[in-house]
This record gives C-alpha cells, structure tokens and sequence, in this order.
C-alpha cells in the first residue's frame, strides 16, 4: 500500500531558508527504499505487533524477513520499506515504542550486507539445457531437484542479482519462484571511514 | 509465529531471562489458584476500585472476590464500556492506574470502545479480559474472541496470561507499564483453565523488561538551547497540552510561565493545567478555541509546546499554522516529536523533569509590548453568547462554573457542549477537566463521572458530568450505578432536541439538510428517566428557572441530580477553524449575523 507523501510544510521551509539552506519551493521530499533491522522478543505475538504497526500506521512494507538470532531468545527482524527521511524517522520511533522491540536500526544503503535467497522452477529441453546451465554457472546458482522435464535452481544474493538471475530465466519460462525477502546485516568495517 | 502472545515469562525468570544463578530457583509462598493470585495480586498493587462486570469465563475471580472480601471495591457496571470509561475517569481524576475486570467474547469486546479512548487520550488503564480455557483457544468456542489480536493497535502493550506461575509478575508488569512513561491500556487476557490452576503466590517487588524504555533524563544541551530561544524570543507563546497534567507539571508550568511573562493556550487536554483566571491565560487553541489565542500563535515568534502533539484540531491547515514561529517541543514520546510540526529544538524527556531545568535557566521576559498585543486581541474579540432572554447553553455552562467554584471536577462527553464548557468553564486546576478529546467518544461523559466520583470519595469535590442529549442516552444506564451508591454527582443535559454538532456542520457546510440529527422524537423524557434509575430530575426552560434548579441541585447530597436545560436547537459553537483551514481564518459569528 503507498503511503501518502507530505511535502514539507511552509514552516520547514521558512525554517530551512532562515538556517541557510537551499529549498527548492514545494520539492516534495524523494522516498528512498530503507532496510531496517530490529532485534525482537522471540516469543508470538511479537512479530504480529511489528507488522501490525505498519498497516495500523498506514506505512508500506515491502519484504519482511524473520529468523531466530545467536541468542535463542531473541529474533531479527529484516524489514524493507519506502519513503522520505522524515516518515521513516516515524516507523523507527514507533517500532521502538513497541515493549518486544529490543533494538531498532535503520541500515544506511552503504553500510550494509545482504542476502536474498531465491528458489526457481524451470521447464527444459535438450535444446536450452545447456543454455541455462550457463547462466545458471555465471550467477553461481545451484540445482538442487531435477526431473526430465523440470529443473529447480537456488540462487543467492543482493536483491539486484536475484533479479537479474529472473529476468535471464524468464524467456526461458518460469513455472514457479519463491523468494525469501532480503536479510540484512550492519557491516562490522568499512573501508576508508 | 501464531497469533497468540503469551506472557513473556518462562520458569522462573522474567521476560525470558533465566534467573541467576545461587538464587533459590523456587520462589516461597503460599499456594493458591489463580483466581486467588488474581484478587491477591491486586490487593498488593494497591487497587481501590475495580469497575467490573460477572460472566463464565471470570466467574472463579468473582468466587474468589466473595470468599476473600478483597480490600478494593468491585463496581458492578451495566455495561463493559461504560466500565472502561469509569475507569477512565477515575484515572484522569486521580492520577491512579485505572482496572477493568471482564468476561470473555462480548464482555472483552464491549471494552473496546473505552480502551480506544485511553490509548487516544493516554490514560492509565489495565483490562482483564476473561478467556475460554486455553485448551479451547482458537476453536471458535461459546464466548470465545481473539481480544489480543482486536486491541492490538490501541493498546500500549497486552498479555495472555497461560500459567498461574505468570500472573503476578504480569500483573506487576501491567500495572507498570500503564502507569510509566506516555500512560496508557493494558490488556491482560486470563483464560479460564489458568485461573483455577495452582501455582504460589509471590508479588514481585520490581520489574524488568528489558524492551520497555522509560524516558531518560533531559539532555543539558537540549535544556541550554530551548533556554536560549526562550531568551532570544520576542513574542513566546506556551502551547499546552494534556502531557502536562498527566506530567503532574502544572506548578512548574505555571512558574515558569509566570517568572518569564509568556502567556498560555491550552488544549483541549491541557485545560486546568494553568489557571484560567491568570491574565497570560488565552484559554483554548485551536478550531474552537478563542480568536485571540489563535491569533497569537500566528504571530508569536516562538512556540513552547509542554505535553502536546499538534493534533489536526489545534493545527487546522499545517502549512499556514504558525508561520513566523521556531517550536521548542517539550514531550515525553519521541514517536510524537516532528510528526505534524517540525520541531526546531526537541527536549525528550518527562515533562515535570524538563520543566525543573529549565526553570531555573528561564529569566523574567521583556514580553511587554506582546502582552499588550494579546490583551487588544482580548478586547476585540472576547467569547460571547446572545443574551435575549432565551436560556443559552453557554449561560448554563457560566452559572456552573460559577455556582461550582474552583472545586469541581468536570466530565463532558462530546460535541458542542463540549467545546462551550472549554469556553466558558473557568478551569483553575489540573485534573478538574476530564473528557474523550483524541477518539471523541459519545457517551464517555457520564460514566466517567462516575468513575471520577467513586475516586474522589471524602475529597470534597463536586463532580459535573456535562452531556448533550444525544451521547447522555449511550450510557445512561449507569445511573442507577451512581445512584445505589449515593454519589452526588451534577449532571447537566444540554437538551437541544438535536446531535447539535452534527447538525452545525450541515447547516454551515451541508446547506441545511439535516440527515438524521434531529433527536426530539426519540429523546425520552429526561426527568422521569433521572426518577426511575432513583435519581433527582429537574428541568429549566429560562435562564431563571436555570438559577433556580442549579441552586437545588447543589443542595442534593445524597443521590445523583439530573438538570434538564432546554437550549435552542439553532445556537451554535463559535469561533470555529472550518476542517483544513488556517487557524486565523475564523468563523466568529453566524453568516446571518454578519
């Protein structure tokens, strides 16, 4: 669901004009995509709480991702949603405000590592198997279930290459894709800081 | 996952966290049920009044109730809302965490409607629901509902409580969280099976959750900065809000606003935070607020808002609110800071905290000329009504205000008798003005009364319940409630014959059709209803015979008195910000009139 885009106010602008900054009159703030990783209670209902902020709050989420972290009583949480700064900012203090909610992060695009796995399904014959054995070579994915007729591909990666990997096999045709939504890590170093 | 949270205590620990270790793993008591863990646990909590109503699935805690004669009160209301509300208002009025006791199914979800109303307004309520037995969770059983999963989003936090051995540490956890931080309703869901198990009881002293962050202390930084704009300000102006009464900071509100002459709108909420009868009060902001008070913030330089969120209502159109104006806000919810305004120095932290530093850095303000400014506005355009011999809603509302002096406590439900007791009721202390301001909740007025009444027992204070005649009727019932316990509470209907402001919008933006509002024929008779719930009725047509049933109903001690005034049906609330207008773009009188 989009969420609806306030353009900043004529106070900011005033605001903004008067600290020194440059405002290009009406600009609407760009919305970006922003990975954020929350460290949760590992018990139900939790993650219920979380998703449920997003609709009750009219905010978009694109992926959510779930799994169990080092300590056995805590989970992560890897959440993918749009929009400006200053909405987003909202979705952090409000997910903090949750009591399962033991820490919550907004992951700068440059500062983080990612994974998605992908699983697909394919049709072959003997005319194209060798072609996709290729691409599937070039993106490092597996075959993990085969049948005279079908092959089954896992494929993981940065988002960007989990689609590349679809958008090569689609020609081919698809029968079946399921994807896990993107898990995330901040980097432990940077080079360069 | 599945739906259903469970409390997040394991063996022994708390929130998951193992105990440490040496410490004797098994805690020492006596063992019991845990209906009687239940009745036990409240009584340690220090509970004094539980608004509750019987059914299946709590009857063993009402079993319990009737064997151990339980230090606190049990109020059998006639409908669950009604009870949340109470609970409410007992709240607001004390300061205490509110409790709510129901049954399963229809009992939880009746609740509904009042926990909404909590979380909106962040009053400190813990709701026990009933649940069917937890072997039957999920099974569509007899009074079975996910209650959990229905108040997710209006509540702070909930629990479902599926061992015996949980229940004290989550009803100390409950009672926690309600209170702390930006208060607000708890849910804790009690299935049947668990209340009868055994398990020993042992309140626990302290809690520990590790997710829940109470608010820090203020940053220095951030108090030297707002001191300095506070300094740098030519033309302040102190916005506030109902953070400040649930703060308990309205004496240091009131020093400060004094010790640096700025004067102070209120909202809705923060009405009775600082005296009305001070001079650098403007009374209320917003849509129907005072025009003076409106034109101030549009041309104040600075804005200090204490506890507020810059609702819809007080802002109307966002990009023309304020305009010359930095904000300094004050608040206790990060969640709440830059959400509608942007704020140029955020101070987080409790409210009464902030205020203590910044007290002592604030110096006595060269606000002159401004006051002088404000008090032209004043004079300009003060609030009035029509005085032509027919007996004005505002007039009444006056009459109260005076007949009941600074010592009232005052509940209103919603809608034009809402805003005219803003306007014309002189609120001189906090936590004298209680009312459904966030959801706007029709029929939250009168049992909120009566929840601000069983509060304040022996305090001397004269509880006013002020309701129109459409939201009076939606829980009328509690009447009898009121009544059975002789509480003397002044309860005013505004009996205009209509949804009075309902019937405003249409005729001022709906070209005078007006669907469905009018309520003359299905209104009962006010009086005779008073009589049969064992009440007093009275009934004024004039502004005399007002006089005169004021004066009688102060002279009722015993019983609940119910004062019928018949208002016209055409009188409407003004000044008014139409919805999505600026806020100095006022409509101050009738388009006839003008």
């Amino acid at each position: 669901m989009p969420a609806t885009e306030r353009k900043l106010t004529q106070q900011q602008i005033l605001r903004m004009k008067a600290n020194g900054e440059t405002v290009l009159h009406d600009a609407p703030e760009t919305p970006r995509r922003h990975v954020i990783s929350v460290r949760l209670e590992n018990h139900v209902g939790a993650l219920n709480r979380v998703v449920n902020l997003f609709s009750a709050r009219n905010f978009n989420l694109e992926s959510v991702t779930v799994g169990v972290t080092e300590d056995p009583e805590v989970s992560c949480l890897t959440i993918v949603t749009s929009g400006t700064r200053r909405r987003v900012k909202q979705v952090l203090r409000l997910l903090d405000r949750l009591l399962d909610t033991l820490s919550v992060e907004d992951l700068a695009p440059d500062r983080l590592v990612e994974r998605e796995l992908c699983l697909l399904r394919i049709g072959y014959t003997k005319g194209n198997r060798a072609e996709l054995m290729d691409v599937a070579d070039i993106f490092r994915a597996r075959v993990i279930d085969v049948t005279p007729e079908t092959m089954t591909f896992e494929v993981t990666g940065p988002t960007a290459k989990v689609n590349a990997f679809v958008g090569m096999m689609r020609p081919h045709g698809i029968l079946e894709v399921a994807r896990s939504g993107r898990v995330a890590m901040r980097r432990a170093l940077v080079y360069g800081d | 996952m599945n739906s259903t949270p469970t409390a997040p205590f394991k063996a022994h620990s708390f929130n998951g966290r193992p105990a440490p270790e040496g410490v004797p793993q098994e805690p020492k008591g006596p063992r019991m049920s845990g209906a009687e863990i239940f009745v036990r646990s409240l009584e340690a909590e220090g509970v004094e009044v539980v608004f509750g109503h019987p059914g299946g699935a709590v009857i063993k805690i009402y079993d319990e109730m009737a064997r151990l004669k339980p230090r606190f009160e049990h109020v059998l209301v006639r409908h669950e809302q009604a009870g949340t509300h109470a609970a409410e208002g007992y709240a607001k009025a004390t300061g205490k965490v509110g409790t709510v006791l129901v049954t399963s199914g229809p009992g939880a979800t009746n609740t509904v409607t009042g926990i909404a109303d909590a979380f909106m307004d962040s009053a400190p309520l813990v709701v026990f629901t009933g649940q069917v037995p937890t072997a039957l969770i999920g099974g569509d059983a007899f009074q079975e509902t996910d209650i959990i999963g229905i108040t997710r989003s209006i509540t702070k936090h909930s629990f479902q409580v599926r061992r015996a051995a949980d229940l004290a540490p989550t009803i100390k956890a409950a009672y926690h969280i309600a209170r702390t931080g930006r208060p607000g309703p708890v849910v804790v869901d009690l299935p049947k099976d668990m209340l009868a198990e055994e398990a020993v009881f042992e309140y626990p002293e302290t809690v520990t959750l590790r997710g829940y962050r109470v608010p820090e202390e203020p940053l220095p930084e951030k108090i030297r900065q707002a001191a300095r704009m506070i300094r740098a300000s030519e033309r302040p102006l102190l916005y506030v809000g109902g953070g400040t009464v649930n703060g308990n900071a309205s004496g240091l509100l009131t020093a400060l606003a004094r010790k640096a002459r700025i004067p102070v709108a209120t909202t809705l909420h923060g009405l009775g935070a600082f005296p009305e009868n001070d001079p650098l009060s403007l009374g209320m902001l917003g849509m129907h607020g005072t025009w003076y008070a409106n034109m101030a913030v549009q041309h104040c330089d600075l804005i200090i808002a204490v506890g507020a969120r810059f609702d819809d209502r007080v802002t109307g159109k966002l990009e023309a609110w304020a305009p010359h104006a930095r904000v300094i806000h004050i608040e206790i919810d990060p969640s709440c800071v830059s959400k509608n305004v942007y704020a140029d120095c955020a101070v987080m932290g409790d409210v009464r905290r902030v205020l203590e530093a910044l007290l002592p850095r604030v110096e006595p303000g060269d606000t002159g000329a401004w006051l002088a400014r404000i008090e032209a506005w004043k004079a300009r355009c003060p609030l009035t009504f029509a005085q032509d011999g027919k007996l004005r809603p505002q007039y009444v509302i006056r009459r109260l205000s005076r007949r009941a002096g600074g010592n009232a406590v005052v509940t209103t439900d919603v809608g034009q008798h809402q805003m005219w007791t803003a306007q014309f009721f002189t609120f001189v202390r906090p936590r004298s003005h209680i009312t459904s301001g966030g959801l706007g909740t029709m029929g939250f007025g009168f049992p909120a009364a009566l929840g601000a009444a069983m509060g304040l027992r022996g305090a001397g204070v004269t509880v006013v319940s002020i309701n129109g005649d459409g939201g009076f009727l939606m829980n009328a019932q509690e009447l009898r409630v009121a009544a059975r316990r002789r509480l003397p509470i002044k309860i005013a209907v505004m009996n205009n014959g209509y949804l009075g402001m309902v019937r405003q919008w249409q005729e001022l933006f709906h070209e005078e059709r007006y669907s469905h509002t009018g309520l003359a024929d299905t209104n009962p008779d006010f009086v005779k209803l008073a009589e049969a719930f064992g009440c007093v009725g009275l009934r004024a047509a004039t502004p005399g015979e007002a006089d005169e049933v004021i004066e009688a109903a102060w002279r009722v001690r015993d019983r609940p008195v119910l004062m019928e005034f018949i208002v016209p049906e055409e009188e409407m609330v003004f000044p008014m910000v139409p919805s999505g207008a600026a806020t100095d773009d006022m409509i101050l009188r009738r388009f006839s009139e003008e």
